[in-house]
């Protein structure tokens, strides 16, 4: 696939406090190529959102982006400030968000949103601006997008919404197009409409998109790759296929177990294995493994250091020191057939 | 691992809640909403019975409906044989401790100056049970049923965790002895891992206490989880009811089919699956298709369907469909 589209190397984001900085992201680091979505999944204050944001600088003081490179086609866009930081939002990166009412301008018709994307960064006439517009509509399947193009966005479902998100992100055409959460406000028939569409402009655009999301089942079925994140760290990634058939880590698999659903054997309900305990606070972040405290395989030297990624097949990766026993283990067997 | 949690549900006990053609307006100056048009359904005594829909279906109305905390138009709600929607408020009163409704964050409409143990002993003092003494007593034992320590009681909710709020909102649903509980999304708000933790939970108060459940959701795998029949709504009217293993191996009404094909799955064996999507949005509840509400987004409509609505019609031994293919 040649050389990725986004390259990021030991991504942190801190927040400095009386008493010390919080870390909420930590030494973070992933490729994504044309034409691949990376999902990156946990649960709610793992970091993924703040690590979407993170790349397009959108973390605002006391917050602080660091790390070593994030390279956007070859580019180090790390640390960019004002009309360069500028210039790459929504034009080579573009992002869209979980609840597309608040992301929309409301006294704004969509294709004024839209034309003001593309004349941020392309130097074109209001007409021209215009025709795309209306050509972007058709694009992520809004039927009638002449008249549509003067629809405000409380005239349009939440669906819809989401649409004239995707539309203004694609307006200048992409390379890489972060998605956090793009379905979780929206009702199942439409989610699945959604993400079928940002899988046909992969397909036919060779855009690199970063999924962020919380639910496996979409993880399943619209990424190539998956990276898990637990309380700020990376603890394993895979390609979507072998995370599920076989994930390594004990907090992957914890996840895998937890989903409800195909839980009745010849009728009767049997339990659904928990996670115990919660995510542990960013203040009181232990110094080893982050998932020690909850994790049924843990031993002492889990506590001591931070355990380091161990490849796995090609391209992935676990930080974990007790996959084998975790493996061995009958009582920790993910049930893939859940959905 | 694979212990038998399942309540036993023999077929022929009385229902405990019989809802009859229920009817729940709401008048605005867009229009009338028909939240609830014309529903009818019933749960026995210790069953779940899963209420499944997309927004703005009418599930929640139904359930707040049903616990009277909206008044219907017309229709009737038996509990155990006495029609709730005759009754006068105070008539209501001595049935209120029957019926408690657990929401989404049960917290969110409490007091937040209020201990958990206040707000958990506030119905006990509503309903006049017991003195302090014997109250103090029963929230602690109301916490430890519900797997939280004793001291939380001496703590205020913003001290708790998601899941932990939903553990004190299931132990003031419990205080009263009901004999069925409206969960209204109860997990929706929770991540997987803690999701688990609380249905595991819900399912071990069940066959402990033997209350009924209504469950909520629009989470199609939580529901499946959870219950023992399961009723499917849209646009206000159920289209379809079923018991689980029922819905499940063969859905009989185009909505419910749609609905499980919209779920993205983990499926190793099927990477790569593509379903057939349901076309198009739901339509506005304030003026929702003539005849059956689906047809403009069915694959299987034809034009009679825009004139005729089905009725709910038995497709199967306890299987009900509204549907003129079913």
């Amino acid at each position: 696939m040649g050389e990725p589209v986004l390259s990021v190397d030991g991504l942190s984001v801190r927040f400095d406090r009386k008493g010390g900085a919080l870390t909420a992201v930590d030494g973070l680091s992933f490729d994504i190529s044309a034409g691949e979505t990376l999902a990156i999944v946990g649960e709610s204050g793992c970091g993924k959102s703040l690590t979407a944001l993170a790349l397009l600088g959108l973390v605002a003081a006391p917050g602080r982006i660091e790390g070593r490179s994030v390279k956007l086609q070859g580019r180090d866009i790390l640390g960019l400030e004002g009309e360069a930081l500028r210039r790459l939002r929504g034009n080579r990166i573009a992002m869209i968000f979980q609840e597309p009412m608040t992301a929309l301008n409301p006294v704004l018709t969509i294709g004024e949103q839209i034309i003001e994307a593309i004349t941020a960064h392309e130097d074109i006439s209001h007409q021209k601006a215009r025709d795309r517009a209306v050509s972007l509509l058709d694009r992520v399947r809004i039927a009638d997008p002449r008249r549509r193009v003067n629809d405000y966005p409380h005239h349009l479902s939440g669906g819809m919404r989401q649409r004239v998100m995707i539309a203004i992100a694609l307006a200048c055409n992409p390379a890489l197009l972060v998605a956090d959460e793009p379905t979780t406000a929206l009702d199942v028939t439409i989610q699945s409409q959604i993400l079928e569409l940002l899988d046909q402009i992969k397909r036919e655009s060779g855009t690199a998109i970063l999924l962020i999301t919380h639910d496996l089942g979409v993880v399943s079925e619209y990424s190539d790759r998956v990276l898990v994140m637990y309380a700020g760290r990376k603890v394993e990634e895979r390609t979507t296929r072998d995370l599920l058939k076989s994930p390594l880590h004990p907090y992957t698999r914890g996840l895998i177990a937890a989903r409800p659903g195909r839980h009745h054997v010849n009728g009767l309900r049997t339990r659904l294995s928990e996670i115990p305990g919660m995510v542990p606070s960013l203040a009181e972040m232990p110094h080893g493994c982050g998932f020690a405290a909850r994790c049924s395989f843990v031993v002492d030297a889990c506590r001591i250091a931070r355990p380091p990624l161990i490849p796995v097949g090609a391209d992935g990766a676990v930080a974990c020191l007790r996959i084998e026993e975790a493996r061995a283990s009958e009582h920790a067997a993910a049930r893939c057939d859940a959905y | 691992m694979h212990q038998n949690t399942q309540p036993l549900v023999a077929t022929h006990i009385e229902p405990l809640l019989t809802v009859n053609d229920l009817v729940v307006r709401f008048d605005s100056s867009r229009g009338t909403v028909h939240a609830v048009d014309g529903v009818s359904l019933s749960i026995k005594p210790g069953e779940t019975l899963g209420l499944v829909g997309e927004s703005g279906c009418g599930k929640s109305t139904l359930g707040r409906a049903i616990a009277r905390l909206v008044e219907p138009q017309s229709g009737s709600v038996r509990l155990g044989g006495v029609d709730l929607t005759r009754l006068t408020r105070s008539g209501m009163r001595p049935y209120r401790r029957d019926i408690q409704v657990v929401f989404q964050d049960p917290l969110a409409s409490l007091d937040p100056r209020c201990t958990v143990g206040m707000l958990i002993g506030e119905p006990l003092r509503i309903h006049g049970i017991g003195d302090r003494r014997q109250r103090r007593d029963r929230i602690a034992d109301l916490l430890s049923k519900v797997g939280l320590s004793a001291d939380s009681a001496d703590r205020y909710p913003h001290q708790f965790s998601g899941g932990q709020r939903q553990r004190i909102g299931i132990a003031r649903a419990l205080a009263l002895d009901p004999r069925l509980i409206i969960l209204d999304e109860p997990v929706s708000a929770l991540d997987v891992s803690v999701q688990a933790q609380i249905l595991n939970l819900l399912v071990d108060l069940q066959s402990k206490l033997g209350v009924a459940y209504l469950f909520i959701s629009h989470d199609l795998s939580v529901v499946e989880y959870v219950s023992d029949r399961v009723a499917v709504m849209y646009l206000g009217r159920i289209v379809e009811t079923s018991t689980r293993e029922k819905l499940w191996s063969s859905p009989a009404h185009p909505y419910t089919r749609a609905l499980f094909d919209s779920i993205p799955r983990i499926d190793t064996g099927d990477l790569g699956r593509r379903r057939h999507m349901v076309q198009g949005d739901l339509p506005s509840a304030y003026n929702p298709p003539e005849g059956c509400h689906f047809h403009t987004r069915c694959p299987r409509a034809e034009e009679f369907c825009a004139v005729e609505s089905p009725i709910l019609r038995t497709v199967a031994d306890s299987h009900v469909a509204a549907c003129h293919f079913a």
